[in-house]
Formats: C-alpha cells, structure tokens, sequence
C-alpha cells in the first residue's frame, strides 16, 4: 500500500524542482484531501458495517432507542433463519454457474470479435461496428417482453440457459476490448505472423491474447459482478419459485420476511461476502486496471 | 514498419483491388470471429424489438388470443396521468441523483489526486459500493431511513429534531432513491476522474502557476475543460442508466399492480417509468400495453442523451 508500489501514483509524480519542495507542497495540500476521503470511506463502509449489526441482533434490538451500532450475538440464528426461509446454497449454486458460464464466454467471443475488429480489415467491417454501437443504445427493457415470450416458446423460462445464452457476447465488451487491444497489441508481431503464414486464431490465441490478459481480468471481474448482481432479467425470467439466483431469492426473503429485519439482513450480509471477498483479492488489479482502460478509452 | 503501413499490408492481404467477392471468402476468419454477438443479438436482441413494435399496436395478456389495438396503446399511453407521474418521478430522481453525485465525485478525483499515502486504498473503498448488490443496499437503505425505527429518523430525534417522512412523503421518497443511486455510484465516478485527471499534462499546470493562477481557479480553469471527454462520457452513462432506475423503487417499495395507489411508495411518489413498466408487463401481463410504455421510456431515454450530449458538447467552442 506504498505510493511507490501505486503504478498510478508513479505517473502523477509532477516534474518539480526539488524533493523538498514537492514534499513541502504535498504536505500543505494534503490535509484537507485526507479528510474528504477518509470522511468518503467512512460513508461508503458504514452500510456493510450496519448490515451486520442488524444481523447479528434480535428483531427487538432493530427497535431499540438509541439504535445499537455494535454487533450482538445472535449471527447464527438469524443465519440459520435463512437457511430455513430460502434455498441460500442452492441459489448461491444457481448464481455461481450463471456468473462463471457468462464471464467464460463473454470473455472469449468478446476479445476474439474485438482482435478482429481492432487488427484487420475485412468488408462492411466499418457497417458491422456501427451496428454494434447502435444495439448498444437499446434500452434492454425494449426487448424484456417479447424475449420472456421467445424463453417460454423454446422452453427456456425458468432454467439458467435463459440467463447464460443471451448474455454470452455483448456490446460493451466488444467495444471495450477493441479499444484495449488497439493500443495494446503491436502491429509489427502481427506482420511478422502473417508473413510466417501464422492464420487468424493462430495470431489471436498466440499473440494477441498473452498480451491483452489484464484488459480481460477488468473484463472478467466487470462481468462476473454484473452477472452476480443481475436482478431484472432473473426475476422476469425465472419463474420457477424453487430455482432463483441468489439475487431474486434475496427479494423472495424481503418480501416473505417483511417484519423480520434481522433475518433480511443476515440474507443481505451473507449475499454481499463472497462477493467482497473476491474484490479484496482482485482490487489491486482491478482499481489499475479501470483506470488504465478508462485513460486509454 | 509504421502502424498505417503495416494495415494497409493487412488490407491488401484481405481485399485486393477487383477481386471483392474473394476478399469476402478469404476474410472468413474474421467473420467467424464477429459472428456470435451478432448471431445472439439477432435472435435474443432484434427479434424481441422487432416484435415489441408489433405488439404495440396489439391487446394481448398472454392467454387469450392477440386482438389488434391500433394506436388505442399509444394514445391511451398519451392520456395516462400515472405514466406522465412516472415520467415526471424518474426526471426528478435524475437530477436529484446526477448532479450531485457527478458534483461530489469531482471533488473527491481531486482530493485522490492530491493525496499519495493510502490512494490504492481509498479507491478500493469508494469503489466498493458499485460493485455491491443493489438488492442487499437497498434494504439496509430500507431499514435505515424507516419512518418510525430506521437509524437516521432515530438519530434526528435524538439531537431534537423531527423526523422525516422517508418513506412515505413525496420530496423525501425521491431523496431517499437519489441517495441510494449516489451512494452506489459517486466512488466509481470518482475514479473514472481520477484516472482523466492522471493523464493530464504537467506542464499545463506548469504554465497556469506561472500566470499566477490559484489552486481553485487552476481546478476549474485548467482540469476540469481537460476532463471534457470523461465528463461527457459519465454525463451521458448517468443520464441513460438514471432515467432508467428501476431495482431502487422496486425494492425500497416492494408492491405488486400498477393499479395499486401505493405501487411506487406512497402516493406512487417512487413509482419510475421502468417500474411502471415492468408492472404493466410482467404483473399485470398487459403485453401489449407494455411493450407501448417501453418505446415511451426509449424515446424520453434517447432525448435527454442526445440533449445532454449538445450541452456538454458545445462547452468545448
């Protein structure tokens, strides 16, 4: 957590004339930026922090004058509450098989239809991406009717298929990674191949994809999330009560618990931890990643 | 070998003057490669908007057979005061939740680009809440700001003052959603700056301290006109994923028929177009009726994107 070790940190360094100036400046600038964010990280923590106070306590602390701000000691309960309400693990299974199978081939059709895009030149290339940008600005509630009538028709509502299937390439990623993988990718290693008669895939599943691997990690966890999170498209779609992502079995328990606020909040808390979990691992890479595609873009 | 060189190589590989119908068979690679997206979108994207066009301009609740309205949705759509209350909630929402939060993310991509000790740490925070489950925030935004036993009310009776109709009046329901929306997003603006602010030129800022320029009038004179394509890119982001909450409302107010007085909150004074959308579609399976509010919720989404693109694009001249 040094500056040093920051790569970001590392491009802000100003030219200044002296260590010790900059340092005097930094200093004198500092103390109201600290506070501002520190007041920030206070802010965007305290409703995790709160959720689990909540529950971790009886329905009786929740209206208790003045509110309690620590944790009690009925965490397990309230858990156990869940268990019994909604089919957490199951849901939690649903929500990991839709989020991994998209993730997986968005990632793969995305940067494979973007190396094309981004690296060659082919006819009506220039159409295809125009029309790529435009069924970008397609609010997605145009096509939420017809497309939960096409699921019935196949015999798709209700199953995972319904979520995984059309989510597997989208717009934003294609865009995103042309983006990235025009900067990226050099143009000379390209020529090189193709002279040494090295064919399109070849050229993508040796060169360009090596190269491009931290676009796809901010790729990756973008989508991950977004598939986790998704909560529209599951709660139109799914109409089985039994088989929910752990998001719509999440509003189940809202609505079934309605005056049990402890328990809604154990289910709240317990759907937001492996997901946190797995942002602390990969926020490093994240955080340097957005910002490096973001300048990029 | 220079970039353009080296593509124009590409292309005279692909597409040798004359001979276009070859180029087409010899490009087969890429086409394979673009194919899926486009494969997906025509069955599960085009279809469906094709088909809401049509269903439009017809009665039907998914049993009974389809019966053909004409313009009756439409016009019905033109008349109905709950829709024009949907319409005039989401903008009000909008703008309670945009510009502060486009506001405050400023100043905190200032304060992070001030600061260097702890930097990867504060972005990791603010940028925690986007990637949080709406659903999960917005019940602990329930159960904090309920009228009677939520923490915020409790603690404005605690220092002596009143507490606030959260839930149940007009002006504090809209705050209350334009408070989860900021929350959730203003950290991920935040960094979307930074990151503008980390490619600006020094020697810009060089140049302003020599004219004299103080810190304040350095900010607004020198990086934020710099900022202008990451602002317009998070101004038009706002504007089409503000104008089309929807998770908020339904979860903070979790209730069923549009028809319901309450459908929304209170007074439906929560109750946004994609909401009452998705109450006329999907709980009172008026397909049709729906399908009519969806091309309502694009035309006013499409609008406002291309009205805010002008104004914050013609700043530049």
């Amino acid at each position: 957590m040094t500056a040093t070790a920051d790569p970001a940190a590392r491009i802000a360094t100003p030219p200044l004339p002296t260590k010790v100036a900059r340092r005097q400046r930094v200093r004198n600038r500092n103390g109201w930026a600290h506070a501002i964010l520190i007041l920030a990280s206070l802010t965007m923590i305290f409703p995790f922090y709160f959720t689990f106070v909540l529950a971790s306590r009886t329905n009786e602390d929740f209206f208790a004058s003045p509110p309690k701000l620590i944790p009690g000691t009925h965490f397990l309960d309230n858990v156990r509450q869940v268990f019994s309400s909604i089919d957490f693990f199951g849901s939690m299974l649903n929500t990991v098989i839709v989020a991994l199978s998209v993730t997986a081939l968005v990632l793969f059709f995305d940067s494979l239809a973007a190396f094309a895009f981004a690296k060659y030149d082919f006819p009506a290339k220039r159409a295809l991406f125009g029309l790529l940008l435009l069924f970008f600005m397609l609010p997605a509630q145009l096509s939420a009717v017809p497309q939960f009538i096409t699921m019935i028709h196949i015999g798709w509502a209700g199953s995972l298929k319904a979520l995984i299937v059309p989510a597997a390439a989208n717009a934003f990623g294609i865009f995103w990674m042309r983006q990235y993988i025009s900067g990226a990718v050099p143009d000379e290693l390209l020529d090189a191949a193709t002279i040494d008669g090295c064919g399109f895939f070849r050229q993508y599943a040796y060169i360009a994809l090596p190269i491009i691997r931290p676009g796809l990690g901010f790729l990756g966890i973008y989508t991950f999330v977004g598939a986790w999170n998704d909560f529209v498209w599951p709660l139109i779609v799914l109409t089985n009560p039994g088989h929910l992502t752990l998001q719509v079995a999440l509003a189940q328990l809202n609505s079934v618990h309605s005056t049990d606020h402890n328990i809604v909040m154990a289910g709240s808390f317990l759907a937001i931890i492996p997901l946190l979990i797995a942002f602390l691992i990969f926020a490093r890479q994240f955080v340097a990643d957005a910002v490096a595609g973001a300048v990029r873009g | 070998m220079s970039p353009a060189s080296s593509k124009l190589l590409r292309r005279a590989r692909a597409e040798r003057p004359g001979a276009r119908r070859g180029a087409v068979l010899r490009a087969w690679p890429q086409y394979l490669a673009v194919s899926p997206f486009y494969l997906l979108f025509a069955v599960f994207g085009l279809l469906p908007v094709l088909f809401s066009a049509w269903l439009a301009f017809h009665f039907w609740n998914g049993l009974t057979p389809v019966t053909p309205a004409g313009l009756q949705q439409f016009k019905f759509l033109a008349d109905d005061l709950v829709f024009r209350r949907a319409v005039v909630n989401t903008l009000i929402i909008w703008v309670l939740a945009t510009v502060p939060m486009l506001l405050i993310s400023l100043g905190l991509a200032a304060a992070l680009n001030a600061v260097r000790r702890f930097r990867l740490f504060y972005q990791i925070v603010l940028f925690l809440p986007s990637v949080t489950s709406i659903v999960a925030i917005a019940i602990f935004f329930k159960a904090a700001f309920n009228d009677q036993i939520g923490l915020v009310n409790v603690t404005l009776r605690a220092i002596g003052l009143h507490g606030i109709g959260w839930m149940t009046e007009y002006w504090p329901i809209k705050i209350l959603i334009a408070a989860l929306m900021t929350w959730q997003w203003v950290g991920y603006n935040a960094i979307i700056y930074f990151a503008g602010m980390q490619a600006i030129p020094s020697d810009i800022y060089e140049a302003a301290k020599i004219d004299g320029a103080g810190a304040f009038r350095t900010f607004w004179s020198v990086t934020v006109p710099m900022l202008r394509p990451v602002l317009i890119f998070t101004v038009v982001i706002s504007t089409i994923t503000g104008l089309q909450s929807f998770t908020e409302p339904q979860v903070i107010f979790s209730s069923n028929a549009a028809i319901n007085p309450n459908s929304g909150g209170p007074g439906q004074a929560g109750l946004t177009m994609v909401l009452y959308f998705y109450q006329q579609a999907f709980t009172n399976n008026n397909f049709g009726y729906g399908a009519a509010i969806a091309y309502g919720v694009f035309a006013i989404v499409a609008l406002f994107a291309l009205i805010n693109w002008r104004i914050v694009a013609r700043r530049e001249s």
